[in-house]
C-alpha cells in the first residue's frame, strides 16, 4: 500500500517538475498585453472583426492589424478598455447594424411556384430563380438566422427575415450568407430604411408584391436628391445622410419606406 | 395562325432533377424485413406457445413505445410509422430467451431504442446494431435471466417448460471440463440424420427464440436478398468463412471441434449472419467492405467459440465489426470513373 | 451490320413510358402568334442582341450576334415584327433579355441567307457556317458545336462518335429522327466527320430501338467508314463518357474532356441540323422535342420552331390534365422543371414533359440508412450519400476530396435512394461552392 503512494506521488512530482521545466525553457513568448486584451474581449469567436476568433484579433491588435475599435461585440466599452492597454487614445466609431432591405412577406408579395427542396435559401435560389414572385426579395427560409451568432434574425410567421436590432452587435456574418444580397450593416442612428431591393419596372412590382418600390420618385424629391437616387427602377438610400426627420414613411405611397423603431415581431416556431 | 394560349389556375411544383423515383421507401423495406421474419416468429410461437408470443409481443410493443415516447417529448416528428423500432423489437425479441421476464424485456427495449438509437440521432445514424447492443447489455447485467434456457415445448403439446442447456452450452461446458469432447457429448455435435434434422428445424433444441430454426431464417433470408433488401455478400461470407474456419480446425482436431454443420446450424449464426449482421445502417456501403465485413464477423465469431469465454460468439463479432464499419468505408471507396486513366499517367 | 457495344458500370433502369409517342410520326404546328427569343439558351457567352424594337425580321434572320468564341448567333424563327427587346420570362428561371416577334404569318424565309457549296467547302469554312447557323448541341447540353469541332492541336481525334441512345425515360424526339430521316443523320455525320478529319464514325442508338437501329443500318450501308451499335438499355448509357467507354471501350479522365482520349461526341439532332445548315441553307429555327407523358390530352413528336411559347403548344396539343403538377423542359430525370407555361422553347428543349400528382417524387428529408444503392448505381463511381451528409454539414474540404465535380447530375442516385433524399441538389450546392472556393484559391 505505502509503496503504490510513494510510487504515484513520486511520478506526479516527477511529471510536475517536467511540465514546470517545459512552461520555462519551451515558453512560446506571448506579448503580455495580448493576453490582457484578450481577457476583455467578449469571448465570442464570432469573427465580426475578420479575425479566426478573439486569440487571433487579440495578436492582430497588438502587431497592429486590426483598430482597438474593431470588435463589434464589445462595442465602444470593449474599444476603450483596449486602448488603455495599448496606451492608445479611445477612438470610437459608431456602432452598425444589419438591416434586411424587404419587406415582402407571404402575405405581401406570393409564391410563383411551389419549392420541394432543400430548406435553405441558397439552395433554394439555385431552383429557377426561387419561389417568391419577385425574384430579388426575401426567401425566408432562415439561413441568414441560422448563421447568426446572437440569434438577433427572426423570422417571422410569415416567413420574413428581420432584424432583432437589441441583440444585434454588426458583426456582418449574415451579409455573404443570403443569396439575394439583401442585408446591408447601417448605422444604428438611422431609423428609416427603404425595405426593397427589386429592380424590376413599376408596373411589374405591382404585380408581384404590395409593398414593393415601383421607383415613383416621391422620397427622391422630398429630400430634394440629397440622399436618396432612383436608378434602375429602386430608390436606394445613402446612410451617410440623417433622413429621419424627413417622416418618409408617411410619403411613400407603396409603404416601402419604414421606420424601424417600430416593436420586434414575434418569431414563428416553425423556424427549422 | 392559332392562338390557343390556355393560363394554368395552380402552382406547379418545382424541384431538383429527378422528377421520378423508384418507389422505394424505407417503411416498404421495413415490412418486407418484418415479413421475412414472420417464419421465425412463427417456429418460436409453435415451439414455445405463450413464452413465444409473450417475449415476441411485448418486446415489440416496448420498443415502439419507447421511441414513440422519446420523439414526443422531444417535439420531435413521431416516425414510428417507419418500421424501424418494431424491426427493432423483433429481431431483439428473437435474442432474448423465451423464459425472459416483463422488466428484462423493457430494460432491453430501453437500451436498443433509447441509447443504442436515439441517442445516437436516431434512424440512420446509430453506429451498432441496436438489437445488439440491448443483448449484450442484458447479458452482461442479467447473466442468469439470459442464459435460462427451456426445452422445446410445442404448443399443445401438454408439456411442461423444463430447463435445459443450449447445444453451443452443453459443448462448451464439456471442453472447459475435460478439455475435450466426452463421448455422450459427440453424438450431439456431430451431425447424424436425427441431428440435421433437430438443427435445421429447430424440433426440440433449445436456445433463444430466434435461434434455432436454421430453416425458418433461411426462408426469410432468401427472400430479402431476392427482393434485394439485403446483399448476399454479407450472409454468403459469414457463413462461409466460419464454414471454413470450424472446418479446418475439425480436421486438425475432431475430438476437441465440434463439426462445422454443428456451428453452422445451431446458436445464433444464421440468425446473426441474415438479419443482424445486414442491417444497412450498420455495416459498409460498398459491396467489397462488405466482403470484408463477413469475413470479419466470421473469424470473430469462431474465436469467441472455440476459444473464448461466451459459448456464443455472434452478437460480439457483429458489434466489434460495427465498430469498423466508418474504417471500411474509407478503406474500400470506389476509383472514381476516369480516375485509373489519372493514376497510370501518372506514374 | 450493327454491332453490339458493351455496358458501362452503374445505372439504373426506369420505366421507360416511350409508347406513348414512340410510334407517332413527326408532327408539325401551325404557325402562332408570339415568338420569344432569349439569347441565353446555350453554354457559354449569351449572344447580343442586334435588332430594335420594331424591325421587320424575316425566317432565319439573324437577331442577335454570337458574343465571343463560345457562343453562337440566334435567329428569327419566322417572318414578322419585333415587338419588344426586354427581359421576358424564361424557362430557367428569372425573366432574361430576349426577342419577342409577332409573327405576320406568311413565314417568308430571309432572301439573303448565305449559301455554301458544302462539298467544295473546306474543314473551316464548314465550321464557321456551322457557327454562324446557331447550331449547339440538340441532346438538351446546347454547347455551341464549332466548339466541340474545333480541338486544340495537342488533342488528337480519331473518332466521331454519334449519340443516338436517348436514355431519358418519355424522350423519343431523337428515335423518330432516326426513323423518318436517317439519311440527313448520315449526311451530317460526314460533314462532321471532314471538318474533325477523322475515318471512323460509330453511331450508338439503345436496343429498345429496333426500328431506328435498322434505319440507321440501311442508311450507313454504302459508308464502310461508319459502324452502327446496339446500347444496352441502361440510364444514363447516353451520357458522354458512358456512351465512349460502351462503345470503345476508353474511359474519359476525371475531369476531362472526350477530346482527352480521341472522340468528339455528337447528338443525331445535332448531326441533322448540321445538314440542314449546310446544304439547306436555314439556320438552327426549330427542333424535335416530344410532348409528353400523363398530363398532356394529345402527346406527340412535334417540329417546333425555336421561340414557340409552351402555353401555345399546350393548347395545341388539347390542354393538361386537371392533376398535372409538374411540367419538365427535358426528360424526367435530367430535365429543369418550369415554374410557368408562358416560357419559351429553347435550342435545347429536348422534350415537354407533364407530370401528374402521383408519378411524381416528393422529396423529404430522411436521414440516410446507408444502404449503399446510390453507391452501387452512380456511372461516376462516386459515394452520393456521403458527399449530400457533408454537404448538409458544410465540410466542404471533405466534399472537394469525394470528386464531387465529377457528377454528372443524372440523377441516378436519388431515383433508387429509399429515404428520398434531395441528392442532386446537395451535389449542385456542393459543386457550386467547391469551384467558388477553388477560384478563391486561385487568386489568392
Amino acid at each position: 500500500m505505502l509503496e503504490a503512494i510513494l510510487t504515484l506521488s513520486g511520478l506526479a512530482i516527477l511529471a510536475s517538475f517536467g511540465l514546470g521545466l517545459a512552461a520555462r525553457f519551451f515558453a512560446v513568448k506571448v506579448d503580455p498585453r495580448v493576453e490582457k486584451i484578450e481577457e476583455v474581449l467578449p469571448g465570442a469567436n464570432c469573427g465580426g472583426c475578420g479575425a479566426a476568433g478573439c486569440s487571433d484579433f487579440a495578436k492582430g491588435v497588438v502587431e497592429g492589424k486590426y483598430a482597438a475599435n474593431a470588435c463589434p461585440v464589445g462595442g465602444p466599452s470593449c474599444a476603450a478598455k483596449i486602448a488603455e492597454i495599448l496606451g492608445e487614445e479611445v477612438r470610437t466609431a459608431e456602432p452598425h447594424v444589419a438591416v434586411v432591405l424587404c419587406a415582402g412577406d407571404e402575405e405581401q408579395c406570393g409564391n410563383r411556384f411551389d419549392y420541394n427542396g432543400i430548406y435553405d435559401c441558397k439552395a433554394a435560389h439555385l431552383i429557377q430563380g426561387g419561389f417568391k414572385a419577385c425574384t430579388y426579395g426575401c426567401l425566408g427560409l432562415g439561413s441568414c438566422a441560422r448563421v447568426c451568432p446572437f440569434d438577433a434574425i427572426i423570422m417571422t410567421e410569415k416567413r420574413l427575415a428581420v432584424i432583432n436590432r437589441d441583440k444585434c452587435v454588426g458583426c456582418g456574418k449574415c451579409v455573404p450568407v443570403c443569396p439575394r444580397h439583401l442585408i446591408t450593416l447601417v448605422p444604428i442612428s438611422r431609423k428609416t430604411h427603404i425595405l426593397c431591393s427589386s429592380h424590376d419596372p413599376g408596373a411589374d412590382v405591382r404585380k408581384k408584391c404590395k409593398v414593393g418600390c415601383i421607383a415613383c420618385k416621391k422620397c427622391e424629391k422630398t429630400v430634394n436628391g440629397e440622399g436618396i437616387t432612383v436608378s434602375d427602377y429602386l430608390a436606394v438610400m445613402d446612410y451617410s445622410q440623417d433622413l429621419d426627420g424627413f417622416a418618409l414613411e408617411t410619403v411613400c405611397p407603396t409603404h416601402t419606406i419604414q421606420r424601424v423603431d417600430s416593436p420586434v415581431p414575434q418569431e414563428s416556431e416553425k423556424t427549422a | 395562325m392559332s392562338t390557343n394560349a390556355q393560363p394554368i389556375s395552380r402552382n406547379l411544383l418545382v424541384s431538383a432533377s429527378p422528377h421520378i423515383t423508384s418507389g422505394e421507401s424505407i417503411p416498404r423495406i421495413m415490412y418486407n424485413v418484418i415479413l421475412a421474419m414472420v417464419p421465425v416468429c412463427l417456429v418460436s410461437v409453435y415451439y414455445f406457445g405463450y413464452y413465444g408470443v409473450k417475449v415476441l409481443v411485448l418486446t415489440t410493443l416496448f420498443c415502439i413505445g419507447f421511441e414513440y415516447l422519446w420523439q414526443k417529448m422531444l417535439r420531435k416528428p413521431v416516425t414510428i410509422s417507419d418500421g424501424s423500432a418494431a424491426v427493432t423489437g423483433i429481431l431483439l425479441a428473437l435474442n432474448l430467451p423465451p423464459t425472459a421476464p416483463w422488466w428484462l424485456m423493457l430494460i432491453g427495449s430501453f437500451l436498443a431504442v433509447i441509447i443504442a438509437k436515439q441517442l445516437y440521432g436516431g434512424l440512420g445514424y446509430n453506429l451498432f446494431n441496436p438489437a445488439l447492443v440491448a443483448r449484450v447489455a442484458l447479458l452482461i447485467s442479467f447473466p442468469v435471466h439470459m442464459t435460462s434456457w427451456i426445452k422445446a415445448t410445442p404448443l399443445f403439446s401438454g408439456v411442461d417448460a423444463v430447463t435445459t442447456a443450449t447445444p453451443l452450452g452443453i459443448l462448451q461446458t464439456a471442453i472447459k471440463t475435460t478439455g475435450a469432447i466426452p463421448p455422450e457429448v459427440m453424438d450431439q455435435v456431430n451431425p447424424s440424420s436425427q441431428n440435421m434434422l433437430t438443427w435445421f428445424t429447430g424440433h426440440m433444441m433449445s436456445g433463444s427464440l430466434g435461434e434455432f430454426s436454421a430453416l425458418a431464417i433461411l426462408l426469410g433470408g432468401l427472400w430479402l436478398i431476392y427482393k434485394k433488401y439485403i446483399y448476399w455478400q454479407v450472409p454468403v461470407t459469414y457463413i462461409g468463412t466460419v464454414l471454413v474456419f470450424s472446418g479446418i480446425f475439425w480436421i486438425i482436431d475432431p475430438t476437441r471441434y465440434a463439426h462445422p454443420l454443428f456451428h453452422l446450424l445451431t446458436g445464433g449464426l444464421f440468425l446473426g449472419a441474415f438479419f443482424m449482421a445486414t442491417d444497412m445502417v450498420t455495416s459498409p456501403i460498398t459491396k467489397k467492405g462488405l466482403l470484408v465485413f463477413g469475413v470479419g464477423c466470421g473469424l470473430i465469431t469462431c474465436l469467441i467459440r472455440m476459444w473464448g469465454s461466451y459459448p456464443e460468439g455472434v452478437s460480439f463479432a457483429i458489434l466489434l465489426m460495427n465498430g469498423l464499419t466508418p474504417l471500411l468505408d474509407r478503406w474500400f471507396k470506389p476509383t472514381v470513373f476516369g480516375q485509373r486513366k489519372l493514376y497510370e499517367e501518372s506514374k | 451490320m450493327i454491332k453490339r457495344a458493351h455496358g458501362f458500370p452503374g445505372g439504373v433502369h426506369p420505366d421507360y413510358h416511350k409508347e406513348l409517342t414512340a410510334g407517332r410520326a413527326l408532327e408539325v404546328p401551325p404557325l402562332f402568334e408570339r415568338y420569344v427569343v432569349p439569347v441565353a439558351q446555350h453554354i457559354g457567352a449569351p449572344a447580343k442582341v442586334a435588332v430594335e424594337k420594331g424591325a421587320q425580321v424575316f425566317k432565319g434572320t439573324v437577331i442577335a450576334e454570337a458574343a465571343g468564341f463560345v457562343s453562337v448567333p440566334m435567329h428569327s424563327p419566322t417572318s414578322g415584327k419585333v415587338k419588344a427587346v426586354k427581359n421576358l420570362p424564361h424557362p430557367w428561371g428569372p425573366n432574361m433579355l430576349a426577342v419577342e416577334i409577332v409573327a405576320d404569318g406568311d413565314d417568308t424565309p430571309d432572301p439573303a441567307l448565305p449559301r455554301l457549296d458544302h462539298e467544295a467547302a473546306s474543314a473551316e469554312e464548314l465550321r464557321d457556317f456551322i457557327r454562324q447557323a446557331g447550331i449547339v448541341g440538340m441532346g438538351g447540353a446546347a454547347f455551341p458545336t464549332h466548339v466541340k469541332l474545333s480541338p486544340p492541336r495537342e488533342k488528337p481525334i480519331d473518332v466521331l462518335v454519334l449519340n443516338g441512345a436517348e436514355c431519358e425515360p418519355y424522350l423519343t424526339a431523337d428515335h423518330r429522327l432516326m426513323v423518318e430521316m436517317p439519311e440527313k443523320v448520315i449526311a451530317g455525320a460526314g460533314v462532321l466527320a471532314k471538318i474533325l478529319n477523322v475515318k471512323r464514325i460509330c453511331i450508338g442508338v439503345e436496343d429498345n430501338k429496333p426500328d431506328a437501329l435498322a434505319a440507321l443500318e440501311k442508311a450507313a450501308a454504302g459508308h464502310d467508314n461508319m459502324d452502327v451499335y446496339s446500347l444496352h438499355v441502361t440510364y444514363p448509357q447516353g451520357a458522354e463518357k458512358q456512351l465512349i467507354y460502351a462503345i470503345l471501350g476508353r474511359e474519359v479522365p476525371a475531369g476531362g474532356l472526350p477530346m482527352d482520349v480521341g472522340v468528339v461526341v455528337q447528338n443525331v439532332g445535332t448531326a441533322a441540323a448540321v445538314w440542314d445548315a449546310v446544304a439547306g441553307g436555314m439556320p438552327l429555327i426549330e427542333r424535335i422535342t416530344t410532348v409528353t407523358g400523363r398530363g398532356i390530352r394529345q402527346p406527340g413528336n412535334l417540329v417546333l420552331r425555336i421561340g414557340t411559347l409552351v402555353e401555345d403548344v399546350v393548347g395545341w396539343r388539347g390542354g393538361m390534365t386537371n392533376d398535372t403538377i409538374k411540367v419538365i423542359n427535358g426528360g424526367p430525370m435530367m430535365g429543369m422543371a418550369m415554374s410557368s407555361l408562358d416560357v419559351p422553347v429553347l435550342k435545347g428543349s429536348s422534350g415537354l414533359l407533364f407530370l401528374e400528382r402521383d408519378e411524381v417524387e416528393q422529396y423529404h428529408h430522411y436521414p440516410c440508412i446507408r444502404c449503399g444503392r446510390c453507391v452501387d448505381i452512380c456511372p461516376m463511381k462516386l459515394m452520393p450519400c456521403i458527399i449530400s451528409y457533408y454537404t448538409e454539414n458544410e465540410l466542404f474540404d471533405e466534399v472537394e476530396s469525394l470528386n464531387v465535380t465529377d457528377c454528372i447530375e443524372c440523377g441516378s442516385c436519388a431515383y433508387v435512394c429509399p429515404s428520398s433524399r434531395i441528392l442532386v441538389h446537395h451535389m449542385k450546392m456542393g459543386k457550386a461552392e467547391v469551384i467558388a472556393r477553388r477560384r478563391k484559391r486561385a487568386v489568392s
